[in-house]
């Protein structure tokens, strides 16, 4: 897991919680989609957090401070709907820990009572503890082999405290594509409103190639432009679980390869 | 006109017409008879002096043809390649009424090469600086022939483009092999000595808004910003995965550079069986690119007949020659995946043609019972574009029609809100590059009289 600020004032004076920058790292890279996590209007920066996955992110991580992105354009995305729901449970998995939380801090600004359920494979790559814990009143961790916290899924905790008969107005959730899709499967039969991330593999970004399309209550929606935030209950997982696959072996081969051009 | 050989070109990037040498250059140009009224020149949509630059070819002064294209025309090496000039100044030209018209866009070509290969690039007088600042929204056909047009005449003219590099669809949609992108660069950096400021990255409606611009010092705009946004069909299956929009297949291979992955990181399928769904020049782009990639067979899958087909009949005649195979009054009902969600059929309908519909073409009607499965591992779905609304959105009192373009006045681009025109498909709906160019030269020339008279 990195973290990395970037100088990027256009895109720090306009960002909102929920919204993405699409990034290259140089001429002949991938546009890769990542969350903005934070950002400062004063230094004009703003911040991501990604897992190192594939070749674009293995170069990114090892870009040294002051070297010069190919390509930075954002904010891009619909930014999270924010007003005082209530009571809120605000999920993070892994990586999402980093997306779900500047929608906790902006969900806490609007006066929503927070329940933040965060969780990892183990304690190690838990990020943003302390972050998340100052935005929320209730905060619990989860980790899969029980390093930190409960030991199970962060779905398993939402349903604890479901069954404690605390009344939730809405949940956000954002992870990876299977932990989404169990909190929706949790929260469906209290129907209790899900908004979930999606993360599928973009180009533009822009709306120009629908490479980024979802299935959402049956409609084909583009998560560049239309999301990335959707109702979790109308969202075919599936489909976004293929078409995330679409280039598994592609993926494998750039990584064999993997050359940084920083580096060269 | 040489061509590359179609068993080679088909495995091969590299541009398909060799061009003319200068030999055949001057044979061609001494058919050209120099009509006193020159019907050739009212059929173009930039009022090329043709049979003045096609004199100085007779005369072996190449550069002095180049420059006589440019007077009314920025992008003479793009426009000789892409310009439907069977509809245009070649369709006008008297010696087609019984052969053969001249060769007019072979000869815009030979001589836009010729200025550009010699070097000897000539940067047009400007007017003093009026310390008027324009923003062009799209660096495409429109966006640059404006901007080319705005600085000649002293404004000081930024491009904002979305994308990370400039050239609008010539860069992300329209194949190398029918047009190298090293020329779009030349012409980019052409516009660039002129005084052309471009910011790439920034995509207007999102990191700023047109009431931005104005606030950030311009005094007027240019949206021509193209019809981006994909249309897909709405049958089931369509969301498979080996399905691409022909924006997203063509901009992976032809922006992203795609077709050399891993020397470049975004990835592409390689079909084996590959339907193309449409019949336009962005069906054939799409089609010889996925030959190129190495299918073994390329299908062209298109509801009415060749005769309705809208792309050129020098795009189907070469993609024939490359060994495109055309499925004729057929069209998609259904995708079918395999158990990874990765497509392995289009079920067809077979059409047959019906009464004229609005476009006066006969309408395509489903024959009953007719459905049969095509096997394919790779789609790309080629039937058009729409507008993107981004600007639209965020421009409170520009108006759009039903289908979200940009309201505009024909001779001049004027939109509804003062100080925004726009042109190019953003405005029209697909189209072609000369028309957007026609329509920024109209606008150029608007948002020029209106800069004076502002004063």
């Amino acid at each position: 897991m990195v973290k990395m600020r970037i100088n990027a004032p256009d895109v720090a004076r306009k960002r909102k919680a929920g919204q993405f920058i699409v990034l290259m790292t140089d001429e002949k890279g991938e546009r890769i989609p990542l969350t903005l996590v934070d950002s400062s209007d004063k230094d004009g920066t703003i911040t991501i957090i990604f897992q190192i996955v594939g070749k674009t992110t293995t170069c990114l991580s090892e870009m040294p401070e002051g070297e010069k992105l190919y390509a930075v354009l954002g904010p891009l995305g619909r930014s999270t709907e924010i007003e005082n729901f209530g009571t809120v449970v605000c999920v993070g998995g892994g990586v999402g820990i980093g997306v779900v939380y500047p929608i906790t801090k902006a969900l806490k600004g609007a006066g929503n009572k927070i329940i933040s359920i965060i969780g990892a494979r183990t304690k190690d790559i838990l990020i943003l503890e302390d972050e998340t814990r100052e935005m929320s009143d209730t905060f619990l961790v989860a980790t899969d082999d029980g390093s930190y916290g409960f030991h199970g899924f962060v779905s398993d905790v939402l349903q604890n405290v479901i069954d404690s008969g605390e009344r939730i107005d809405r949940v956000f959730a954002i992870g990876p594509v299977p932990m989404m899709r169990v909190i929706c499967n949790v929260t469906r039969p209290y129907d209790i409103k899900t908004i979930v991330s999606l993360n599928p593999i973009m180009v533009d970004a822009t709306g120009m190639c629908g490479a980024c399309r979802v299935s959402v209550g049956g409609h084909t929606r583009f998560a560049c432009v239309d999301g990335p935030e959707f109702d979790g209950h109308d969202v075919d997982f599936d489909l976004l679980m293929s078409r995330l696959r679409m280039y598994y072996h592609h993926e494998k081969e750039a990584m064999e390869a993997v050359r940084c051009a920083s580096h060269d | 006109m040489p061509e590359q050989n179609p068993e080679v070109r088909r495995h091969n990037f590299d541009e398909v017409p060799l061009g003319y040498t200068e030999e055949l250059a001057i044979l061609e140009a001494k058919r050209c008879i120099q009509c006193k009224k020159p019907a050739c020149v009212s059929g173009c949509p930039v009022d090329i002096d043709i049979p003045g630059f096609v004199k100085l070819v007779l005369e072996e002064d190449f550069i002095g043809a180049a420059r006589k294209i440019k007077e009314t025309n920025s992008l003479p090496a793009v426009c000789g390649r892409v310009c439907p000039q069977e509809a245009q100044c070649e369709e006008a030209c008297i010696l087609g009424k019984k052969g053969d018209p001249v060769a007019i866009g072979r000869l815009e070509r030979f001589v836009a090469d010729y200025e550009r290969i010699s070097g000897d690039i000539l940067l047009p007088d400007k007017a003093p600086p009026t310390g008027k600042r324009v923003a062009v929204v799209g660096s495409g056909p429109a966006g640059l022939t404006i901007a080319g047009d705005l600085v000649k005449r002293g404004h000081d003219v930024t491009i904002f483009e979305g994308l990370h590099e400039p050239g609008g669809v010539l860069v992300y949609g329209i194949p190398e092999f029918r047009l190298p992108k090293a020329i779009v660069a030349a012409e980019v950096d052409y516009l660039r000595k002129l005084g052309v400021k471009i910011v790439t990255n920034v995509v207007i409606g999102r990191v700023k808004t047109v009431d931005e611009l104005f606030e950030d010092g311009f005094d007027a705009v240019f949206l021509g910003v193209g019809a981006g946004a994909p249309v897909f069909m709405n049958v089931p299956g369509e969301n498979l995965s080996g399905i691409y929009s022909a924006n997203e297949y063509l901009t992976r291979s032809n922006l992203m550079k795609a077709y050399r992955f891993p020397e470049y990181d975004t990835p592409i399928a390689v079909g084996k069986n590959v339907g193309v769904i449409g019949g336009g020049n962005v069906t054939m782009d799409s089609a010889r690119t996925a030959l190129r990639m190495g299918a073994d067979n390329v299908y062209v899958i298109y509801r009415r007949t060749e005769v309705e087909m809208p792309a050129r009949s020098e795009e189907v005649h070469h993609a024939k020659e490359e060994g495109v195979q055309f499925k004729l009054l057929t069209n998609p009902v259904e995708y079918i995946g395999d158990e990874h969600g990765w497509v392995k059929g289009v079920r067809c309908i077979t059409m047959e043609l019906g009464e004229p519909d609005e476009s006066g073409r006969r309408r395509p009607v489903p024959v009953e019972g007719s459905e049969y499965v095509i096997d394919v591992d790779m789609v790309v779905v080629a039937i058009g574009t729409n507008a993107n609304p981004v600007i639209a959105a965020t421009t409170p009192g520009l108006e759009t029609n039903k289908w979200d373009y940009i309201v505009a006045k024909d001779e001049s681009g004027e939109t509804t809100r003062e100080r925004v025109y726009a042109g190019g498909d953003i405005v029209t709906g697909s189209a072609t590059v000369i028309l957007a160019m026609g329509a920024a030269k109209k606008a150029a020339v608007a948002i020029d009289e209106y800069l004076k008279r502002k004063g």
